[in-house]
């Protein structure tokens, strides 16, 4: 089965651009967390389909492996800070955050 | 095709991670879209790229989101929903990049790069797998990079774990 690469391009980008809106439009601080992990998931299915091109193979692969493994990083310190504000301010509300600190 | 049925349960499960106002079901939603993408990787020929993508997305991740879901809102009040601000000028911006990058890529005319006319039909040739490649690939031309994240790993736990520690009680 030989799938198009332009469709595989399509359905990253539109991954990208749910992910954008999550990180624009949402209030919470895990869905904006969400929002960059779908990012990430439309990066690294780019990466994998050219990789599938590649005549030396698995360059792309190999980029992809270490974006999963920063996301992992960027998601435990997050989550870490999330925890912290929320203990602060007693809500993980991105805008009530900002309003709360004048 | 399975790549479209993939791809139509990715596309609209992300969609309901936005669309949906409780923070629960938009993880649950989320966890649909990271496996169909693993399923995606499993047809691009990444069978280890998928597993990774299982274990350490489906598995760590998500598992660290939910965590965070359940420990900043108070359960029994309204702060279990997210609702969205800036919705027009959001959706605008997204729009904007989606009919960029779609124009781009349509306009690319990608199958007359020429390293893509090297395409292998069977990419894998003899071997079935490409996890002795990555392997081997890891230990040779990558080992610096792959030391480094384990270091990142690291320093990210141990980060996450002092930040997270409640400094008015210790």
């Amino acid at each position: 089965m030989n799938i198009p690469l332009e469709h595989i391009l399509l359905l990253s980008a539109v991954l990208f651009s749910i992910g954008i809106l999550a990180v624009i439009s949402k209030r919470h601080a895990v869905v904006v967390l969400m929002g960059i992990e779908l990012i990430f998931n439309a990066a690294n299915l780019n990466l994998v389909a050219f990789s599938r091109h590649d005549p030396q193979l698995l360059q792309g692969q190999m980029f992809s492996l270490f974006v999963i493994l920063v996301a992992a990083a960027e998601a435990a310190v997050a989550l870490a800070i999330v925890l912290r504000v929320y203990q602060y301010f007693k809500t993980a509300n991105l805008s009530e955050v900002v309003t709360k600190e004048q | 095709m399975l790549f479209y049925i993939f791809a139509i349960l990715a596309i609209l499960s992300a969609a309901y991670v936005v669309l949906t106002r409780n923070l629960l079901y938009a993880g649950f939603s989320l966890l649909i879209t990271l496996l169909s993408i693993a399923g995606i990787y499993v047809l691009l020929f990444a069978d280890f790229i998928a597993v990774t993508q299982l274990m350490v997305y489906v598995g760590g991740v998500l598992v660290l989101i939910l965590f965070g879901i359940m420990l900043s809102s108070r359960v029994h009040d309204k702060s279990v929903l997210s609702e969205s601000v800036n919705k027009v000028w959001g959706t605008l911006v997204a729009g904007l990049i989606l009919v960029g990058l779609s124009y781009t890529i349509l306009k690319a005319n990608i199958n007359s790069l020429p390293w893509l006319q090297t395409m292998q039909v069977d990419v894998l040739g003899e071997q079935k797998s490409t996890v002795q490649s990555i392997g081997i690939k890891l230990m040779t031309d990558v080992v610096v990079p792959f030391e480094l994240a384990s270091l990142l790993l690291l320093v990210a736990l141990m980060g996450a774990a002092y930040i997270a520690t409640d400094k008015q009680k210790a």
